[in-house]
């Protein structure tokens, strides 16, 4: 935000960055060889619903966009969470991960072509490694940067874990430098 | 690029500018003041004015970089962990993250009267308290909408910009009082004639100074009042529900008009960070308040709610 911004208190709603999450395929290649942690075949995005007609009206339609797929075995899934939050499930194999993305994509594409971009918190892809551990990969749209999270029961997180998973796959993606925005999803669908 | 849904609303942003441009003319007339009569009385009249410059100078800075722990020690308020309340922290992450902006420390102050406010002077020492009473009145949603209003206050600097614009108002106010104190004690020493010059200059002095301290006044609450309709705008279109924000104005105004007065004493200065001022009066104080009135922000929050529904 500009001096002039500041001083006329004219916040200007921040645009989010779409395409980074195109990175994702190539980092899980590299997360599923340095710590055999593999897709488990469900992503998510998370965004705040806007009161009023205009929304609902877009929800609706990325909500028949994903389900008209026909290759698409499962329908998206639309929970909301305590927070107010909205998140859209994709499932797809695990080993379509490349589509799994594609979707994504056309979730958070059409949120914001409908100028509802400034309303994307972030999005999740969950995957799967060796004791049934869980981790998710999530991006933050507004910063454009991505941050591990590894929930442990009882609202812990295994901040070991998250930083071998920062170390394995800072290479493949822009990573989130300041801690203090890994904020915890607990409870996230998919996770 | 996308279209965006967020018109800016113009008129506010012309009042605002005018106010300050307003502010800024007043200082140079002041100045301008101060300068022709140190000028037509050599004597002390200059001494007075830096004096009066320095010490408000030094205030301003003080109140600049003690804001945070002067307001929250006056709110008896304490910084929380996320352990420690891990739903308000879990509120302020998301809407850090949906605003892009650094997450500010969260204080919790112990008192039954609902209101929150925000404090610092950068992002780094921004601190956002809200009271329990807050917390136990309002649901997540007004929790949440009231929280958008007090990061949008920290993303407009609002602690800087309402410091530097009282900084007039100060210098203004210790010129009465010297002028004043001058006029009673200044006499005795020296050739009558001086002594004659001298009153006649702190008069000038004491005289330009209530008129510029009247006027910045009032400009400072017109400023005040608009920073709050800005902030009340900008936390409606981030978390994307006016009608949530509305709710918990009404909710907030309703219980703050029925808290006897006695209890309010302590907070009446800390008015111009709160969400909904701790006084309410009627007649003039439209002109003399920090806070538009409750309609007038309802008004705001209810047009905002159909652009975005458009």
């Amino acid at each position: 935000m500009g001096f002039l911004d500041t001083l006329l208190g004219r916040t200007k709603p921040v645009q989010p960055d779409l395409d980074r999450l195109f990175a994702l395929p190539s980092a899980a290649v590299t997360l599923a060889a340095s710590m055999s942690f593999t897709p488990a075949g469900a992503g998510s995005v998370c965004f705040r619903p806007m009161e009023g007609r205009a929304f609902s009206d877009v929800e609706d339609d990325v909500r028949q966009l994903l389900d008209s797929d026909a290759e698409k075995t499962m329908p998206v899934e639309v929970t909301a969470d305590s927070y107010g939050f909205t998140w859209m499930v994709v499932r797809q194999p695990p080993d379509q991960f490349e589509s799994l993305v594609t979707d994504l994509h056309a979730v958070n594409s059409t949120l914001a072509d409908n100028g509802f971009g400034p309303s994307l918190l972030c999005s999740l892809v969950t995957f799967s490694g060796p004791g049934q551990r869980r981790i998710a990969i999530v991006y933050l749209y507004k910063r454009g940067t991505f941050y591990p999270f590894a929930p442990l029961p009882g609202e812990r997180r295994d901040n070991a874990l998250e930083l071998q998973v920062k170390a394995a796959i800072e290479g493949e993606l822009p990573l989130e430098t300041d801690l203090g925005r890994w904020f915890a999803v607990w409870g996230a669908p998919g996770l | 690029m996308a279209r965006t849904r967020f018109a800016p609303d113009r008129g506010l942003t012309a009042r605002m500018g005018l106010t300050m441009f307003l502010l800024g003319l007043v200082l140079v007339a002041f100045v301008l003041a101060m300068v022709l009569i140190a000028a037509r009385f050599p004597a002390n009249a200059g001494a007075i004015v830096i004096i009066g410059v320095l010490i408000a100078g030094g205030m301003t800075i003080g109140s600049l970089f003690y804001s945070d722990k002067i307001a929250l020690t006056a709110a008896r308020a304490r910084l929380v962990s996320p352990q420690e309340a891990p739903e308000l922290h879990g509120i302020i992450d998301r809407l850090c993250a949906l605003a892009d902006m650094p997450k500010p420390r969260v204080a919790i102050s112990e008192t039954d009267m609902p209101n929150a406010f925000a404090t610092g002077r950068n992002t780094k020492s921004a601190v956002v308290c809200v009271t329990t009473g807050l917390l136990r009145r309002l649901d997540p949603s007004e929790q949440e909408a009231v929280i958008a209003h007090e990061m949008s206050h920290v993303a407009h600097k609002d602690v800087v910009v309402m410091t530097i614009a009282s900084f007039l108002a100060i210098v203004a106010g210790l010129m009465v009082r010297f002028a004043f104190y001058g006029e009673l004690f200044g006499g005795g020493r020296g050739r009558r004639d001086n002594n004659q010059n001298m009153a006649i200059v702190m008069l000038a002095i004491m005289a330009v100074s209530i008129v510029v301290y009247a006027v910045s006044f009032l400009l400072i609450r017109a400023l005040s009042r608009y920073r709050e309709l800005a902030a009340d705008r900008s936390g409606a279109l981030l978390t994307g529900r006016p009608s949530a924000l509305a709710s918990a104005l009404q909710k907030v105004d309703g219980v703050m008009a029925r808290i006897p007065t006695r209890d309010l004493r302590a907070a009446e200065s800390l008015n111009a960070f709160y969400f909904v001022p701790a006084l309410t009066k009627g007649g003039l104080s439209g002109l003399f308040s920090t806070h538009p009135p409750l309609q007038k922000r309802l008004a705001q929050l209810a047009q905002i709610s159909q652009q975005i529904g458009r």
